[in-house]
């Protein structure tokens, strides 16, 4: 796929011993809307994070628009887990999204008035704008979410990577993210979501990748989502491949093999 | 000045104070002794549950709450009565406890910065406290600052008997509730589910942990405590998972530690017993982490060399068998395996360095895998029992090749990396696994080579028939 | 009475600048790293002034920094290597590194010119009078001058890469992923936490410097709504627990550096009364 927004190729990763993913590779196509689904556990959220850098990767690596990531960073918005972050933060609505302005600036560098009408417009996308000097521990579930995405909005991305932007949000949010998504795409943006709920996905997204600690399948949403797939993801785990994986890593197996 | 006057703890005068305390002609010294080897064990113990717990550092913030309670017994009864002392200290460590878990429930202020603010606040407090009473004129004042660093030396016959008390009764406390703590420990839910008296076992943790930190600050201080119930468990994870065991162990080093710092204390009574007990505590840490069987530093080491020789073995016994399949065969028979090869033609075919190959060339010989050759630098051949696991592994290797193919979704150039380092994990056990969940049964693997069946089997099923 | 003045404003800088640093010790979840360091550094910098053979300021902070560093960096790979807890990996690294400090003061006591008491509550009493002389003329207590260097610093460093510090401490995740290097500036934030701690070690002893970095701050933590204003807060409550606790000590002829500290946690808990009295009089709003 020329000129694809992410391209992964045998990504390997651990947690301590466990093996988490195994071998997992595949490219995405541009202006769409991708879903990374699968079971608890599965390494979803993980392998967003390996793709990030926040995790490290065994093996493999992760090419954005043909380069690293490294070189392509005002490309890529990352949105986290809403959970893993500290809502007892003193800090405004405004200051969040402004964040998202960070990384265009040297650390000495203060955001300027252009950078404040470009997180305004953000917060007024998500419909958050009135809520801009509200401190966030104020806010509801589905508000927060709402927050973070004007903070990767604010960054004027390309792709956006998201870990579970549904997740315990109310259904008015979920159908503002949903018209998000559209605004996006018509704008030739690409969006990723590590998603948890079966039932939607089809409706929500265009494409969708099964990971199960490995990949199973990827491609169109019609394409993809047969009961034989569903049936390998949600299955269980390959109990010889996860524990010979895991031997292999307990062993260290695989850094005495390499020398 | 000299910088080597410090040492003075080899002159001639100190042996003698050692060997003094050892032929325990000092009823006090042996008293001392007694008091802070049972302090070492019963505070290792009841640590072990705290470490287990997650808590490890509340002894650290029992310890310096406990400072106030101390002083401001000292002032209301002013007494150093030991008893007096104790439950100044108990009521005051209680109250940190109190607080430690108060602050994040009903405020922001998180678990961590609460044990913080627990451990400073009540420690200005003691210390304002002991600075208040220096200013006094009473008896019996002179022994309170004592409890910051410790001092075994100074303390005096009830204040060891109670500390005896106390410790062994926290052992036995420990030993009646052991199979109540141990499943809270490590299965909470469970416990729960089985309708266990949480509050109950919860206090009664939290009244031994409280109390052995207490009884523990007369001989390592306010500041030190948390160690003494800390490393001891910390170093026993080294030598066993096994709960009992680990306890032992940790009672084991937390004792001699004791012992050890009881000797110092008595030989240099101006230096502070607490701190002489971490080191000793941290020394036996540093040990366990790097010589503990199994689970320390060097025998991972040394596990990991065993496994890398016999990687590299595996490889060419692999990579052999590879050499004879490329070699012009008869047609229409079985392999033949008994072709001869040159080090050159083993290192075209694998990237290896000379010195490795000859090395492993010579433990494949005395094991008995290759053909006996003196000096070989060509002529090596695999011998019957060589060409046997030459087979098996590359049965293993190819047969992990079809299975990530096949069941893993992965491509064929792609899967050769992996099955060489699976093939030296694979149990015959899980072979068969292998064989049996693949799909079609083929007798060759993504690459179009051939599976060879196991000599092992043939020979079996001959036997048989 | 200079020697009042000298004594309020070095535990002013002292109180200020411990309060600053303990912000982010707090909103990072490192309030037990803080109090490892400070209690650490004992050993570098009784180590540097064995090794030097004097009482040099710069050796001083070197040590104390190396260790403190060191005290992160150790505590760290316990935990990865180890398999150890966190808190610890934090506590067999600490309880080694100020035993060790605290057996070295006792044997060459001479040579260091600490003692125990003086590690634990500091000397400000004496601060006066421990001065030096810089061009032939007598400028005031070393302790005042210490930690004013320190305060600089810090200072600084915080209004300077203010944006980083507070990316970091809210969402290190997301700091990664703009590309921000979350160890550089844990690191730094570590390297200030050591130069602080020495700084006030001279002043108010080891224990009562984790009184002042976390108690003003977690006070601060109650009521901020923004990290900026989070700061001033904590360092308006670092200083009035000095000029109470000063105050307290003087009436009651106590400790200073207890007294302080001891004002300070009380002054948390007053906050905490008064937010909780609030609580129950209003009713939760729904937004």
């Amino acid at each position: 796929m020329k000129n694809s927004p992410l391209v992964v190729k045998h990504i390997n990763m651990r947690y301590q011993h466990n093996p988490v993913l195994t071998d997992v590779s595949f490219s995405i196509p541009e202006a769409k809307t991708i879903a990374i689904v699968g079971p608890n556990g599965s390494g979803k959220s993980t392998l967003l994070k390996g793709i990030m850098g926040l995790e490290p990767l065994m093996s493999g690596a992760a090419v954005f628009f043909g380069d690293s990531l490294d070189k392509k960073r005002l490309a890529v918005a990352y949105v986290p887990q809403r959970e893993e972050s500290d809502w007892d933060f003193p800090i405004n609505v405004m200051d969040v999204v402004l964040m998202g302005r960070h990384g265009q600036l040297k650390f000495w560098q203060r955001p300027t008035s252009t950078d404040k009408k470009i997180a305004e417009q953000a917060l007024e996308q998500v419909s958050m704008l009135n809520f801009k000097a509200r401190q966030i521990n104020e806010l509801s579930g589905g508000q927060q979410q709402r927050v973070f995405l004007a903070r990767a909005l604010a960054q004027q991305a390309s792709l956006y990577l998201m870990d579970e932007p549904f997740a315990g949000v109310d259904v008015t949010t979920e159908k503002a993210i949903i018209n998000l998504f559209a605004e996006l795409k018509a704008k030739n943006k690409t969006i990723v979501c590590v998603h948890h709920d079966l039932n939607t996905v089809g409706e929500y997204f265009d494409w969708v990748i099964l990971i199960n600690a490995r990949l199973i399948a990827v491609g169109s949403a019609e394409e993809v989502l047969t009961v034989e797939n569903l049936n390998k993801t949600y299955g269980g785990r390959l109990s010889l491949l996860n524990d010979l994986t895991e031997r292999l890593y307990r062993t260290n197996l695989d850094k005495v093999h390499d020398e | 000045m000299n910088k080597l006057q410090g040492f003075e703890l080899l002159e001639p005068g100190y042996w003698q104070l050692f060997i003094e305390f050892w032929s325990f002609v000092d009823v006090n010294a042996t008293w001392v002794l007694v008091g802070t080897v049972l302090l070492g064990i019963s505070a290792s113990v009841i640590g072990s549950f705290a470490f287990l717990r997650k808590r490890s550092l509340m002894g650290d913030a029992l310890a310096h709450a406990a400072l106030p309670g101390v002083m401001i017994a000292f002032i209301l009864f002013q007494t150093n009565s030991p008893l007096v002392m104790f439950f100044g200290a108990i009521f005051s460590s209680f109250m940190g406890l109190f607080l430690m878990s108060w602050l994040p429930k009903n405020t922001k202020i998180k678990p961590d910065a609460a044990m913080a603010i627990t451990l400073s606040f009540f420690f200005a407090l003691g210390m304002m406290l002991l600075s208040y009473i220096q200013g006094l004129e009473i008896a019996g004042k002179s022994g309170l600052d004592k409890m910051l660093f410790g001092q075994a030396a100074a303390m005096l016959p009830s204040d060891l008997y109670l500390l005896s008390f106390v410790a062994v009764t926290i052992l036995i406390t420990v030993i009646i509730f052991f199979q109540k703590f141990r499943l809270i420990a490590f299965n909470l839910v469970y416990a729960q589910a089985l309708g266990f008296n949480m509050v109950l076992y919860e206090t009664i943790l939290a009244i031994l942990i409280v109390t052995s930190v207490v009884i523990g600050l007369q001989i390592v201080g306010v500041v030190l405590m948390a160690a003494v119930l800390l490393t001891p468990v910390a170093a026993a994870r080294f030598w066993s998972k096994n709960l009992s065991t680990m306890l032992f162990t940790a009672g084991v080093i937390g004792g001699v530690s004791g012992l050890i710092s009881a000797n110092i204390s008595y030989m240099a009574p101006a230096m502070p017993t607490g701190p002489w007990m971490v080191v000793v505590l941290s020394v036996l840490f540093i040990l366990s982490f790097l010589f503990a069987p199994e689970r320390g530093l060097f025998s991972n080491l040394n596990k990991q060399h065993k496994l890398r020789l016999k990687v590299r073995e595996e490889n060419i016994l692999r990579t052999l068998y590879v050499l004879n399949e490329r070699t012009l065969q008869p047609a229409n028979q079985e392999i033949q395996l008994n072709y001869s090869f040159s080090l050159e033609d083993i290192m075209k075919s694998r990237s290896v360095g000379l010195g490795e190959l000859q090395q492993t060339l010579k433990r494949l010989c005395v094991k008995g895998l290759i053909v006996n050759m003196p000096s070989q630098q060509i002529d090596i051949k695999l011998s019957e029992r060589g060409m046997d696991q030459a087979i098996d592994l590359t049965i293993r290797h190819r047969l992990w090749e079809n299975y990530l193919t096949q069941k893993v979704n992965i491509d064929a150039e792609d899967v050769h990396g992996q099955a060489e380092k699976v093939e030296h994990l694979l149990t015959e056990e899980q072979t068969q696994q292998i064989e049996q969940e693949l799909i079609n049964q083929s007798t060759k693997d993504p690459h179009g080579k051939l599976i060879p069946v196991s000599r092992k089997i043939k020979k079996e099923l001959s036997h048989d028939s | 009475m200079i020697a009042d003045i000298w004594i309020l404003a070095t535990a002013s800088l002292v109180a200020i600048s411990c309060s600053m640093v303990g912000v982010f010790l707090i909103l990072r979840r490192m309030s037990l790293l803080g109090d490892a360091i400070s209690h650490s550094v004992l050993l570098g910098i009784v180590l540097a002034y064995l090794i030097t053979d004097s009482r040099s300021i710069i050796a001083m902070f070197i040590g104390a920094t190396i260790i403190g560093l060191v005290t992160a960096w150790l505590s760290n790979s316990l935990h990865k290597l180890g398999k150890l807890q966190t808190d610890a990996s934090i506590g067999i690294v600490f309880t080694w590194f100020f035993a060790m400090g605290v057996i070295l003061v006792t044997l060459y006591a001479g040579k260091v010119d600490i003692d125990q008491e003086c590690v634990l509550y500091g000397e400000i009493a004496f601060a006066p009078f421990d001065t030096i002389i810089f061009g032939g003329n007598d400028i005031g207590p070393r302790a005042f001058w210490v930690i004013l260097g320190v305060f600089l610093l810090n200072i600084t460093i915080f209004i300077l890469a203010f944006n980083r510090f507070k990316l970091v401490a809210f969402n290190s995740g997301m700091a990664i992923s703009l590309g921000v290097s979350v160890t550089f500036w844990h690191y730094l934030l570590m390297t200030m936490v050591s130069l602080t701690t020495v700084a006030s070690f001279d002043a108010v002893g080891a224990i009562l410097v984790v009184a002042l970095l976390i108690i003003p701050a977690s006070t601060a933590y109650l009521l901020a709504k923004s990290l900026k204003s989070m700061l001033i807060i904590a360092a308006i409550y670092a200083e009035l627990s000095v000029l109470i606790g000063y105050a307290l000590a003087v009436v009651l002829d106590s400790n200073i550096a207890a007294s302080i500290g001891v004002v300070s946690g009380v002054l948390l808990m007053i906050t905490v009364a008064v937010l909780q009295w609030q609580k129950k009089r209003t009713p939760v709003s729904v937004f």
